[in-house]
């Protein structure tokens, strides 16, 4: 009798998942939406994010690469890459704190899939990140002018990335709509985690200590989608983690999403 | 068709953040609100909802009234699915649409007919879909030229004459609302009256809440009255 509502309880979960996914058409609208309402009534509107991304980088290669003592044609574009894709895993885990929070009027009011709202969320920052991908393109385009094909390997990297931030944003939004004191948790430990994980520094600065990189999942994370960009192969410990944390991720997320799921609507 | 059915229905909110200490001995019964007391682990509880039970068949329209925090809106948030009862059971069959705030999802930024097609996807229309709603809606609301603009230039009837088209417009068979017709101004308001008078006849369901006793008399086929999350009274009106 228990083991038939727990299994119930987790097709509820699962259907969940899988009818927010089917609802493209929702999700890419709203998404859609929530960028360009920020931006509404600005010339430039979405580009610039473009821009402020790219100022930032123009103003941080150099400045890092002397006091690393970095080759500035080889950190550069690390940089680049790396501070763009570090702040789509930023949005995604800083968001994520607030994907149910931040729908209570729709949550309570309209019979939507949860994971909806999640969806949405990394829709949104996808769009973000598509256009910051033009300041990689443009840094790319000056620094690495030779194309290797090695370069599209960065879309699987990308797509795993993706469907990673999917659990992560149902996982940490359940548990924040719960204990409020997790958000400013995770918005701190997100922060932290920037000087952790290689963004500004190579890991092989670390020397004999590498391990302190590797033990990070998101350094694998980053690693999957900047390593392509750059014409290198991720290291090969990276895609392994990455299909690990994935299956272990929605493992544990289904089992407190079945657990959780009809409460949220009380808890937001 | 629709059909709506729930049986000994029960939902119990805890309410975080409140120790309790004013109200540690005794629980004063309140003339207003659900039923507070604690749970198993000592935490503060509201049952906004203790055994309600009911069926509504094609072309019933009901109206629920009762004190502030009776249970109206919770009703009608289990009624639309998004509040699972802790006990009991709930059967929705058909296509739910639950107008239960103006705003929901529109975008002050964005023009009328933009927010059509905003609201039309929160309802779980396709773009196609609403496409071919687009002009019904427009001729409901009545903003001529005002759809091209940014709905931040409305006044609040005239947003919610347009979220009241939308939802008029979109496909259903259940329709809840919440306190909905006290907004916009008499001609208006006379003339969604009529359209769900006419709605009900097409055998729609439709559940209002609502402290407007008149509009209840004038709109529905039956009404409930709550109190403290039970029904304390279900007669049929007859039809005027």
């Amino acid at each position: 009798m228990a083991d038939a509502a727990r299994a119930g309880r987790v097709t509820l979960a699962v259907r969940d998942i899988l009818r927010a996914v089917a609802s493209v058409h929702v999700w890419h609208l709203m998404g859609w939406q929530e960028v360009r309402q920020r931006y509404r009534r600005s010339t430039l509107g979405p580009f610039w994010m473009t821009i402020s991304m790219g100022v930032l980088v123009a103003g941080m290669g150099p400045l890092y690469g002397r006091l690393f003592n970095q080759n500035i044609s080889e950190y550069f574009p690390f940089l680049a890459v790396g501070i763009i894709v570090w702040q789509l895993i930023f949005n995604l885990i800083q968001e994520s704190a607030q994907v149910f929070i931040g729908a209570e009027q729709y949550i309570k009011q309209v019979r939507m899939p949860l994971t909806l709202h999640v969806l949405r969320m990394v829709w949104r920052n996808t769009i973000v990140f598509a256009h910051n991908m033009v300041v990689v393109v443009l840094v790319l385009a000056f620094f690495l002018p030779t194309y290797s094909p090695v370069a599209l390997l960065a879309l699987p990297g990308l797509a795993v990335l993706l469907v990673n931030a999917i659990w992560l944003g149902i996982l940490l939004g359940t548990l924040c709509a719960r204990f409020r004191d997790f958000p400013p948790l995770i918005a701190m430990l997100a922060s932290v985690a920037f000087f952790l994980t290689p963004v500004m520094w190579r890991k092989e600065q670390l020397g004999q200590h590498t391990w302190a990189a590797e033990i990070n999942p998101i350094y694998h994370f980053m690693e999957v989608v900047r390593a392509p960009l750059l014409g290198q192969l991720p290291a090969p410990l990276s895609w392994p983690v990455v299909c690990l944390v994935t299956v272990v991720g929605f493992a544990a997320t289904v089992a407190l999403f079945a657990r959780y799921r009809s409460r949220i609507a009380y808890w937001v | 068709m629709g059909y709506v059915r729930a049986d000994n229905v029960v939902v119990q909110f805890p309410i975080y953040g409140a120790a309790g200490g004013s109200f540690r001995r005794t629980f004063i019964r309140a003339a207003t609100g659900g039923t507070l007391s604690r749970d198993e682990a000592q935490r503060v509880v509201v049952k906004a909802l203790d055994g309600v039970s009911l069926e509504l068949k094609p072309g019933e329209r009901l109206g629920l009234s009762g004190h502030n925090g009776s249970g109206k809106t919770t009703l009608l948030r289990v009624l639309a699915g998004t509040y699972e009862p802790i006990s009991g059971t709930v059967e929705v069959r058909g296509q739910v649409i639950s107008m239960l705030s103006v705003t929901l999802g529109m975008d002050a930024e964005a023009t009328g007919r933009e927010n059509i097609f905003l609201r039309g996807a929160i309802l779980g229309l396709r773009r196609r879909e609403t496409e071919k709603l687009v002009e019904e809606i427009a001729e409901f609301a009545e903003l001529g030229d005002y759809l091209e603009m940014p709905l931040r230039s409305y006044s609040s009837g005239m947003s919610m004459r347009l979220a009241f088209a939308v939802s008029m417009a979109v496909p259903s068979d259940v329709v809840l609302m919440d306190e909905w017709l006290s907004v916009g101004d008499q001609e208006f308001a006379a003339k969604a009256e009529a359209r769900l008078k006419r709605m009900g006849e097409d055998g729609h369901i439709m559940v209002l809440a609502t402290h407007d006793a008149s509009l209840i008399a004038r709109t529905c086929t039956r009404v409930i009255r709550l109190e403290h999350g039970r029904i304390a009274d279900d007669r049929p009106i007859a039809s005027a």
